[in-house]
């Protein structure tokens, strides 16, 4: 019988060194282009020892850096959490002629390249872009201003909750939400007692990517925020402007921490999927 | 994504036939979609017209002359080549760690199966300074390439190894679950029949997966076209060598030129919507051959 089962097993998996070789050279790639840039970002960050790199993290221009970064994704953050809930219920619990294309507008940032995210905006704000006159007479400045460097992160980081929210909820179906509805409760009791329940874990799943992206964003925050120090640097700008003046401590001090946060997110991510995993969308999980 | 056209023109047939929206007890449908599409037309759309209203100015043959420039077309072929050869290194290691991870045991799995993220999750900037300290003539993996000759930091193999890289979880993240949901019993019959492993893999195995494959290979090619902050470290930036397209953009906009910015960001944008119309054929070819 067990003969049986081993020969059934040997028809449809390889011989044992084709095995081998093939996860050797799997994790050969994956040791290369994973494990190695990681190691050497925290190697760099610690290579004159512990002092100068905790010197490089509490530098002004570090803190202020920290303290950019934390306020444009406290920003950008909430403001698609609160369009990717509004448009996955409108989009997930209603059927309505294009929906397919409002859903493809919607994963559009994904396939704009960073540079143009930012880009777009300076046209549009720029001193010689399309409002650029009008805000200039009226002295605002929105380009080389936190609010650009905010206007670009929400750009790139757009789609995150609405694109993980909309086939959760499109598998969830209307059933608990008209029975609610039809037992007498309100639209946002709805919402806030029956929806939101049951996509809690995929709601902090997308605020998980979304957090990341906002935070370590660089094309795109990087074209409209003039490198002003202390001022429009975020995290990842900052970390840039260190490398290029060969304060190699110090560039690898500041993105150790952002390592940090994609390890934490990663992390999150992974407990999330382990434990929760029939609680998210099964669709192509792809950025 | 999957079959959008499809959908869209079905969508289209049913409002030339009637009402466009389906009845539904559920309150809130008007404010939800208002806000939908106003957020959009606020953040995406009316941002990414601008981007069309500006090379206007410089009129068709004025767009032209500006991307068939010497410097922009050397840029333009540097980063499509250089993404191309990175989709391609993908498209075989990721199906290698996608085929390991799926149908093999080891120590770790699954620790090392959500490494796979890692790209995602690392700001690209200091995915950049990392490659590049670890390629360069002095770096961990640079020492070992330096007397063979090979130099990687500082040339477009650098630029490849960056968009490796950034293009990894891709194919790895379509392939896996298709891999996952491909049925035993096809393998046992093609083995009982007396095809060898290669052939089973070979006939029946790629034809199910080359699909997903096909995806992966776009996605991670359309997102390395675009990269800009991995790149820019590990490149040199020489002008003509190593001068990726997204960094000309940012190097016009620095000399005020506004349009000719504009008109490369319109060239990349149109090579993205391509890509991404192939994309949807791809899988509306998969799903009708899944039939």
């Amino acid at each position: 019988m067990n003969k049986a089962r081993d020969l059934a097993r040997d028809s449809i998996t390889e011989p044992r060194w084709v095995r081998v070789t093939l996860t050797l050279v799997a994790l050969t790639f994956l040791v290369l282009f994973l494990v190695l840039p990681l190691a050497s970002v925290f190697t760099e960050a610690l290579r004159q020892g512990v002092l100068a790199y905790a010197r490089s993290v509490v530098e002004p221009d570090a803190l202020a850096a920290i303290r950019l970064t934390l306020t444009v994704a406290a920003i950008a953050v909430p403001v698609n959490v609160l369009f990717g809930l509004t448009a996955s219920w409108c989009i997930a619990k209603f059927e309505f002629r294009f929906k397919a294309l409002l859903i493809t507008l919607i994963d559009l940032p994904f396939s704009v390249s960073p540079v143009i995210s930012g880009l777009v905006y300076v046209l549009l704000f720029g001193a010689q872009g399309l409002f650029g006159k009008f805000l200039m007479a009226h002295g605002i400045q929105i380009i080389f201003h936190v609010s650009a460097l905010v206007l670009a992160t929400i750009f790139v980081t757009f789609p995150f909750v609405a694109r993980e929210l909309i086939p959760l909820m499109q598998e969830q179906g209307t059933d608990e939400e008209e029975a609610a509805t039809v037992l007498g409760a309100s639209g946002l009791q709805t919402f806030f007692r029956v929806t939101l329940p049951n996509v809690k874990w995929g709601l902090l799943y997308g605020v998980l990517l979304c957090n990341a992206r906002a935070m370590g964003e660089f094309g795109a925050v990087s074209v409209v925020s003039g490198h002003i120090r202390g001022m429009t640097n975020t995290m990842p700008l900052h970390v840039e402007i260190l490398y290029n003046e060969y304060n190699f401590v110090g560039a690898f001090a500041v993105a150790s921490l952002l390592a940090l946060l994609a390890l934490v997110t990663l992390v999150m991510k992974s407990l999330v999927e382990w434990r929760f995993g029939d609680e998210l969308a099964t669709g192509g999980r792809r950025h | 994504m999957p079959g959008s056209e499809q959908q869209g023109i079905r969508a289209l047939g049913g409002w030339l036939r009637g009402p466009w929206k389906k009845p539904s007890v559920l309150p809130g449908f008007g404010p939800t979609l208002g806000y939908t599409i106003f957020y959009l037309s606020l953040v995406v759309l009316i941002p990414l017209a601008a981007l069309l209203w500006r090379p206007a100015e410089l009129g068709l043959s004025g767009m032209i002359a500006e991307v068939t420039a010497p410097r922009v077309l050397a840029a333009l072929r540097l980063s499509f080549g250089t993404a191309l050869i990175a989709a391609c290194i993908n498209a075989v290691f990721g199906l290698i760690v996608a085929w390991v991870l799926v149908r093999y045991d080891f120590p770790f799995k699954r620790i090392i199966d959500a490494a796979v993220d890692l790209p995602f999750a690392l700001p690209t900037a200091v995915a950049g300074i990392a490659l590049t300290a670890l390629y360069a003539p002095n770096g961990w993996i640079g020492q070992l390439l330096e007397p063979w000759g090979l130099k990687v930091a500082f040339t477009p193999l650098g630029i490849a190894v960056a968009l490796t890289f950034i293009g990894l979880p891709f194919v790895v993240r379509t392939v896996e679950p298709v891999l996952q949901d491909l049925d035993n019993e096809i393998e046992e019959a093609a083995a009982s029949l007396g095809a060898t492993r290669l052939q089973t893999f070979t006939r029946v195995l790629l034809p199910a997966i080359l699909p997903a494959l096909l995806t992966g290979f776009a996605l991670s090619f359309a997102r390395a076209v675009g990269e800009y902050g991995s790149v820019i470290f590990i490149a040199g930036n020489m002008p003509m060598k190593s001068e990726i397209a997204p960094l000309l953009i940012v190097i016009k906009l620095e000399q005020f030129n506004y349009a000719g910015a504009a008109a490369i960001a319109v060239v990349m944008l149109s090579a993205s919507f391509a890509m991404l119309l192939v994309i949807n054929i791809i899988q509306r070819w998969a799903q009708r051959w899944g039939q």
